[in-house]
């Protein structure tokens, strides 16, 4: 098992090198040169001259690559061409703003996906199996933007309940120790900012967790279907389990594997995908972080922060593979 | 068993309203939902909210601090001014840096700011400023004539020890409004003499008729020496000025903070305690955060949307002056727009005001030429080409052309303030040009190739837009049809010597009325040639909830929040 885990990170690094290499390729590939984007309609052609010049545009692209890789490998991400500051520090409250909102939306995700589902697979064909199911087809098929829009509409302007963006009340802002909002505020023994940051969270939590969550309603209840309809489960009841000990204890633990997987490879498409979510709830996440980048053609970003999102899904991914083992015994790697 | 599994739903659903509970005022709002039955309206769905909700909540802070929320779509770029030429950078660097001289409250003329007072010399080649005294920086250090040189400096020379060339600073704004850098044969700042602890000298070496309005800008303010000294190239995240507000903290993407400065020069202000600049993207988004009180002012109002915004209790529209122009411009040099008549004839043939209308909801002015109505030497009397098919198709006759032809439209991708929906301008174009046997292509370019691209002249027809910064006609009438300029920002490669000479004259000229006189008669020549159809004067517009007090928008979308205040209910 170690071994394994040992194995996979060391597989870890072609992964990131051909990342490199493709970012670094599209990067350039996309038409337009930052120096015009940034300085817009009313630059001057030597203005735009200068500033390719001092942004070190005009190397050639295997040079600029290769000063790319140099600094990767001393753990510098670079420097961000429009704001001028270090990736590797400015990253950072991207990524946590990012990872607590993806968690609470997983929460939510898993919580209701993973429950519902199984109360599908117990009273199949039952009307809560179907309604249940109808609700999985439409959040599946809801546009995220509509849906978040929606929720500030009804919960934000008329209700009143849930703020309409951003992470925390910009009229008395947080002082951020590890830029988890939640995290900090417990920290400071601050528990009415820890509502108030949480309150933050819901909407936004709701449309980000939304698909994942159908997702994952669907995939539980056709596994939990095929692993109720297995001889174990006979013989449990045979012995006279309750039937929630059955389903929750025994059921459940067989049905995870394909569950999970699922789960991980949902929580890698949040981590990356959550721009449209973060766009209309002002969240300063790491998906906004790398669009704006490509708006201002600002290279290091966009190649720093693919690499980033890259590296955190192939991590996840192994921790799916790590939990397989745990859950069930008998896989061997 | 099952009591077990609902005991859990039920707590998840008590956590939840727990939070909502936790709300206080918003949360009893009854009557919200009560008027929400006529979506049918052709006003946006939201504007029959009640408004004393959005009231409740703004003003109210931590300590009965007076904060000001202001919300915007993007992110500053930078916060050292001179290094940018973002529209968002400027809009924060106004609160916590201050020039020379300054702006009015809506348009541009010149008024007294760090320099009480000035003299021109009867050349035009010396500009002496006498500074206001005892004035201190954010930093506690002393505002005097040594500072105002060493920011000068920085600018014009790239060698200078404050000039960050290497760590990828540019001043391109500089360059633009003086000519150049150090050493360039048109930098037109030859020297800055420390005459006394408090006046300072510009020595010129050609007169430049609009320098006052350049020493006005937001993007030349003083930055403390001692602060450029202490944070080095990090200067762009640590401003250190002498405006109203102190820089308090920066989140990126996400949102600024600034702080009241205490010792500001002037006495009882600024009236707020703090102000917070937020990034909300969408622009729905920003309007609902407005309706429900989480803001206080927002930018970027769709057209479309300000009706219901003016229409609404508790809610106020502003508009800024016109400061730009949306335009489409012809390649004169090459087929088939290199033919004067056939331009007369598409000029004749787009219909202005149906685009305003369309567009702007009204918030523009049909445009006769290039420059804002509100400039100096705004030429009213220029012939306009009226709407008027008929007469389009008499000349696109005499232009030889009776068949009709096809041509290119080269559509920008993205909005602008001066041309919020490219696409539909274009339709719009389309249309017109259509009706007198024009079929016109449209072309979509990726907004940098777009720019380089008609920069090296491969379109025949494009859209563009020019938006002012210095309040001077120079900017627009030069950037845009100075012969100099061709294959630069004038992409028509339009050049009449008659016009470049009264362009260069008025640059020269210190004599106001004179240089109005020359703008004029300079744009009565460019109508004659058409090398451009001037579409609209767009007028921006903008949201405030109606505590928000003395908030005046400034044409050149950054103004001082220094005597803004919210109304406590």
């Amino acid at each position: 098992m170690f071994s394994y885990i040992i194995r996979r990170l060391l597989m870890l690094i072609p992964v990131l090198v051909g990342m490199t290499l493709i970012t670094f390729s599209i990067v350039h590939l996309i038409p337009g040169n930052p120096a015009q984007v940034i300085l817009g309609e009313t630059a001057t052609q030597t203005a735009i001259e200068d500033l390719e010049e001092s942004m070190g545009l005009n190397e050639p692209y295997v040079v600029q690559y290769g000063l790319y890789v140099k600094d990767l490998l001393q753990g510098d991400l670079g420097t961000s061409l429009r704001s001028k500051a270090d990736i590797s520090t400015e990253i950072w409250p991207y990524i946590a703003a990012t990872f607590e909102l993806t968690f609470f939306a997983m929460i939510f995700a898993i919580f209701i996906g993973v429950n519902a589902g199984i109360i599908s697979a117990w009273k199949q064909n039952s009307w809560f199996d179907f309604l249940a199911m109808l609700f999985a087809l439409i959040g599946v098929s809801m546009p995220v933007f509509w849906l978040a829009l929606m929720e500030q509409w009804i919960f934000a302007q008329e209700l009143g309940w849930f703020p309409a963006y951003g992470r925390e009340d910009s009229r008395d802002p947080i002082a951020p120790i590890t830029y988890f909002y939640v995290l900090d505020s417990l920290i400071h023994l601050d528990f009415a900012r820890t509502v108030t940051v949480l309150k933050h969270l819901v909407l936004p939590s709701i449309a980000l967790g939304t698909i994942p969550m159908a997702i994952i309603a669907r995939m539980t209840r056709s596994s939990m279907l095929e692993v109720m309809k297995s001889d174990y489960i006979r013989t449990v009841r045979a012995k006279g389990s309750g039937q929630f000990l059955v389903i929750y204890k025994h059921a459940l633990k067989n049905a995870t594997i394909p569950v999970l997987t699922v789960i991980g490879l949902q929580t890698g498409v949040l981590l990356g995908g959550a721009i449209l979510t973060e766009t209309i709830f002002s969240w300063p996440g790491i998906g906004r972080y790398v669009f704006e980048a490509i708006n201002y053609r600002d290279y290091p970003v966009i190649q720093s922060g693919i690499l980033v999102i890259a590296f955190i899904f192939v991590l996840i991914n192994l921790v799916v593979d790590v939990l397989y083992k745990i859950i069930d015994p008998r896989i061997n790697y | 068993m099952k009591l077990k599994y609902s005991l859990l739903v039920a707590l998840m659903l008590a956590f939840v309203l727990v939070l909502a509970a936790c709300t206080g005022d918003g949360g009893q709002n009854g009557d919200a939902p009560e008027d929400g039955e006529d979506p049918g309206t052709e006003e946006d769905t939201g504007a029959d909210d009640d408004a004393g909700d959005a009231e409740d909540a703004s003003a109210e802070a931590a300590d009965g601090e007076q904060v000001l929320i202001f919300a915007r779509g993007g992110d500053s770029e930078s916060l050292d001014p001179a290094s940018t030429t973002d529209g968002e950078s400027s809009r924060i660097t106004r609160q916590v840096y201050e020039s020379l001289l300054e702006f009015d409250k809506d348009s541009f003329e010149i008024l007294p700011s760090l320099a009480h007072d000035w003299e021109v010399a009867d050349d035009g080649l010396s500009y002496t400023f006498y500074l206001e005294e005892g004035v201190t920086f954010h930093d506690g250090t002393d505002f005097n004539a040594e500072a105002v040189k060493i920011n000068f400096e920085r600018w014009a020379d790239p060698e200078h020890e404050f000039a960050f060339t290497d760590d990828g600073y540019v001043y391109s704004m500089y360059g633009t409004m003086f000519g150049g850098f150090k050493g360039d044969d048109n930098h037109v700042v030859e020297e800055i003499n420390v005459v006394d602890d408090y006046t300072v000298e510009f020595k010129l070496s050609q007169p430049l008729g609009f320098f006052l309005q350049n020493m006005a800008m937001t993007y030349f303010p003083i930055t403390s020496p001692a602060a450029l000294e202490e944070h080095g190239p990090a200067i762009n995240e640590n401003p250190v000025g002498t405006g109203p507000f102190k820089f308090v903290s920066w989140s990126k993407d996400d949102s600024i903070v600034l702080e009241k400065f205490e010792d500001y020069r002037i006495d009882g202000l600024p009236k707020l305690d703090r102000v917070v600049f937020e990034v909300i993207p969408d622009n729905a988004a920003r309007l609902i955060a407005l309706r429900s009180g989480e803001i206080d002012i927002m930018d970027g109002l769709n057209p479309d949307d300000a009706a219901g915004v003016e229409s609404e209790e508790g809610l106020e529209l502003h508009e800024r002056a016109e400061n730009n122009i949306g335009y489409v411009g012809f390649n004169v040099q090459k087929e088939p727009f290199d033919n004067k008549e056939l331009r007369y004839a598409v000029s004749h043939a787009i219909d202005k005001q149906a685009i305003a209308d369309a567009l702007y909801a009204g918030y523009a002015t049909p445009a006769n030429v290039p420059l804002p109505p509100s400039y100096m030497g705004y030429n009213d009397e220029v012939e306009s080409f009226e709407y008027d098919p008929e007469k389009a198709k008499e000349l696109l006759a005499e232009a030889g052309y009776e068949d009709g032809l096809e041509i290119d439209l080269w559509t920008m991708p993205v909005a602008r303030p001066y041309m919020p929906d490219p696409e539909t301008v274009a339709q719009i174009i389309q249309n017109n040009l259509a009706e007198i046997g024009i079929t016109a292509n449209i072309v979509r370019e990726e907004w940098a190739p777009y720019l380089e691209k008609t920069m090296n002249g491969e379109h025949q027809m494009y859209m563009l837009g020019w938006s002012g910064t210095n309040g001077d006609p120079d900017y627009f009438l030069s950037s845009l049809l100075h012969g100099d300029n061709v294959g630069s920002s004038n992409r028509e490669f339009y050049a009449n010597d008659e016009v470049d000479e009264l362009l260069n004259q008025a640059k020269l000229s210190v004599d106001q009325d004179e240089r109005a006189s020359f703008y004029q008669q300079a744009q009565e020549l460019i109508a004659d040639d058409a090398p451009m159809v001037p579409l609209v004067h767009s007028r921006p517009v903008l949201a405030t909830t109606s505590a928000v007090q003395n908030y005046v928008p400034h044409p050149s979308t950054s103004e001082s929040l220094a005597e803004v205040e919210l109304a406590n209910e």
